[in-house]
């Protein structure tokens, strides 16, 4: 995908004025909301599964060459290829030539996010094989040529009208009068487009949601089926998941599962999960005859050991981004890469550097609402503002930020000399805002001042005042 | 002769009230002065030192950690009119010293004994009532760090039933961000604003004639904007409600 984080602040220009994405942008608003906050109110344990769950990928992390090590040798027992890729390239090398092995033409993926961050299709494609996404979301912005605005729902910027355009726009064959303007009938329409794609794959590529180690077995959760006729019907499954998906026991999966969808979607589970282990056996009556995981690291393991290592435990349900005033101003796109939102702004700089993508962990007001809700616990705020001291460190910042901020210090560090200009400052302005109570521009405010009034001081301070009423303290 | 039965309490002020808005301060005063505490204003204080850690500056946002916590040790408790700034010295002071066994107790006694003002009268002092009149419809913005740094969410409304003559109206989600942030409103405006734009249709469609919250940066976006849109929603920290020092101009309004 395209990087455009370091263009954040035209990206933002642009998507508060797209009317069309301001309407969608509601529904992010009203529809995930109070669904998480009724399904978490719902289960008496849900709390206290938050704190297992943080418990169960803070050791699954401090042991993960353990974990890796037993679920490679778990799949291999049960006939499944294990490939290790350290950047985004290698695992696209190893993806196209597990590919070309088999002489694949047609290659069907599930929804994936590690695909999305290696750029999958544009590889498979420059290769000259056919990728089609599957899940309704995936379809529907691989018809727009886009990338993913959310997580779990990567056409949630568009409204139905825009589909139904594209649906006509491409779906040659389509009846002028199909209707085409209910949820429903275009998912119908998509069924039946991708139903002739699923016969057709060689290969199916999924994500994982989870790679268990004890069993050799990766999870995926859907709500459309389309994962499993993904990865059953063609001759090759392929699972791209990075390495933070290893999970130790089918029961540590199992307590997270009841978080995921929970705080997704609201959902008790979704519609699918499904458990795959290896290839198809002697007497299935269906699966594919290869199995492979490609285990992908592209930095992962560098954030072990650091103030980052929180958010290896993320389990990607969204929740952060569909709590958060900033994605519900901007929408995913503004972010200018893969993964939006909070779990986007503390990740994102991992992967491509925070000298690209230094914005994102600086537009957030650390209201606090995604860690709030982060089933797996991740203080996002807290490694937000990491990332803005490493930035501090390298001199990344804003020079006017950092020439406002060492002046701030320099009297606040000094309270004398502090009170003594700040006496005269606001005694001034006060005179000055006194006859309205406020001022509609001030110099150096312009950041103010564009939207919003700027309250006028009382005038005295409140430590000249409470001198002169009751003596130095 | 000072009753030392009394708790002593060290008000900070924080630096908006400080400069911008006295008489929050001295609500505060009133308050904890009628709760029965012996109040003190250090000083040698300034501010919490929460632009220079949010900002990604530790080492300038410790020195002044540093100053605030020494210039307080002299007291029982430490009071601040603010969810943010107590947030602040409460939650996050500890990261700055982490690791300086110098300072740790220092520090953990520091943060012990700091609490936001509507907080500490409840919380701390077990106050139920206070002695106010303030009539008239009033909504309740919940302040993001008061509210999930420091769980104050219930406090106010209870303090704010027994104001005589007021009413509460709930406005849609009070636990949504403002869209203040602290320097975040100047780096990027076109967003603040957005959000709090959501937040002015949310005040508005309540009817009540009075916003309050219990910090002044959030109240000072939200009565800019406001008044930028042409409001006459009146705008006032809880606390000189709270106080009955509610009679003076609004925020934002001519004196």
């Amino acid at each position: 995908m395209h990087l455009t984080s370091p263009q954040f602040k035209s990206n933002v220009d642009h998507a508060l004025h797209d009317a069309q994405l301001q309407k969608a942008l509601g529904n992010v608003r009203a529809g995930f909301i109070d669904k998480r906050a009724k399904a978490a109110a719902a289960l008496p344990e849900f709390e206290a599964l938050r704190d297992n769950a943080r418990d169960i990928k803070d050791h699954t992390l401090a042991h993960l060459d353990l974990y890796l090590e037993a679920y490679e040798k778990r799949v291999t027992e049960s006939g499944g290829h294990v490939h290790f890729a350290e950047t985004a390239k290698d695992a696209c090398a190893i993806i196209s030539s597990i590919c070309k092995s088999v002489g694949a033409k047609t290659v069907t993926k599930g929804k994936s996010m590690i695909a999305e961050e290696i750029g999958l299709n544009d590889f498979l494609e420059a290769d000259g094989l056919t990728t089609v996404e599957t899940d309704l979301g995936e379809y529907i912005i691989q018809l727009r040529h886009e990338g993913p605005s959310h997580i779990i729902a990567p056409a949630v910027h568009l409204n139905k009208e825009q589909v139904e355009a594209d649906f006509r726009r491409v779906h040659k064959d389509l009846p002028g009068d199909r209707d085409l303007s209910e949820p429903a009938s275009l998912l119908s329409e998509a069924r039946a487009v991708l139903r002739e794609k699923f016969l057709a794959a060689d290969v199916g590529i999924t994500g994982a949601n989870f790679l268990i180690a004890e069993t050799g077995t990766s999870v995926i959760v859907t709500n459309e089926g389309n994962g499993d006729l993904t990865q059953i019907l063609p001759k090759v499954h392929i699972v791209i998941a990075s390495v933070e998906k290893i999970t130790p026991t089918l029961n540590d999966a199992s307590q997270i599962l009841r978080l995921l969808a929970r705080s997704a979607t609201g959902q008790d589970m979704s519609v699918y999960t499904t458990f795959s282990t290896g290839p198809r056996r002697p007497g299935d009556v269906d699966g594919p005859e290869q199995y492979h995981v490609v285990i992908l690291d592209n930095g992962r393991s560098s954030m072990l050991g650091t103030e980052f290592e929180d958010m290896l435990r993320c389990i990607r349900c969204g929740a952060c981004m569909n709590h958060c005033p900033i994605y519900h101003s901007v929408g995913g796109h503004a972010y200018g890469w893969v993964y939006p939102g909070p779990m986007g702004a503390v990740l994102t700089p991992t992967l491509v550097g925070v000298d690209k993508s230094g914005h994102l962990p600086n537009a957030s007001t650390f209201c606090g609402r995604c860690e709030s809700v982060c089933p797996m616990r991740i203080p996002l705020p807290k490694m937000m503002r990491h990332w803005r001291e490493r930035e501090f460190e390298r001199n990344l910042s804003p020079a006017t930020v950092r020439w406002g901020l060492s002046v701030w210090s320099f009297f606040a560090r000094r309270p004398k000399l502090y009170q003594f200009s700040t006496g005269l400052a606001m005694r001034a302005l006060g005179a000055f805002g006194r006859a309205k109570g406020r001022f509609s521009f001030l110099p150096l405010a312009g950041g103010w001042t564009k939207y919003r009034d700027f309250p006028a001081p009382e005038g005295a301070t409140f430590q000249q005042q409470w001198k002169a009423k009751r003596g130095a303290a | 002769m000072p009753n030392t039965t009394q708790p002593s309490v060290g008000l900070f002020v924080t630096c908006l009230v400080d400069l911008f808005r006295p008489n929050v301060g001295f609500s505060a005063v009133k308050l904890l002065e009628d709760a029965g505490c012996r109040v003190s204003v250090p000083a040698a204080q300034t501010c919490c030192g929460q632009p220079a850690f949010n900002s990604g500056d530790r080492a300038d946002a410790r020195a002044i950690a540093e100053g605030v916590i020494k210039a307080f040790e002299p007291f029982d408790y430490v009071v601040a009119p603010s969810g943010s700034c107590a947030g602040m010295m409460k939650s996050h002071y500890g990261e700055l010293f982490r690791g300086d066994a110098s300072w740790a107790s220092r520090v953990g006694a520091f943060t012990a004994k700091t609490y936001e003002l509507v907080s500490f009268l409840t919380d701390v002092l077990g106050i139920a009532e206070v002695d106010a009149r303030f009539p008239g419809t009033v909504t309740y913005h919940d302040s993001c760090s008061g509210l999930r740094e420091l769980g104050i969410q219930k406090q106010p409304r209870k303090l704010l039933g027994s104001v005589e003559g007021l009413t509460i109206a709930e406005m849609q989600d009070p636990d949504v961000c403002c869209g203040f942030g602290g320097t975040f409103c100047v780096k990027y405006p076109d967003i603040s604003n957005a959000i709090v734009e959501r937040k002015t249709a949310d005040i508005e469609t309540t009817g009540a004639k009075t916003l309050l919250a219990g910090d002044l940066g959030c109240l000072m976006n939200m009565a800019g904007k406001l008044k930028r849109e042409g409001s006459h929603v009146e705008v006032r920290h809880v606390a000189e409600v709270l106080a009955g020092m509610a009679d003076g101009p609004a925020i934002g309004e001519k004196r």
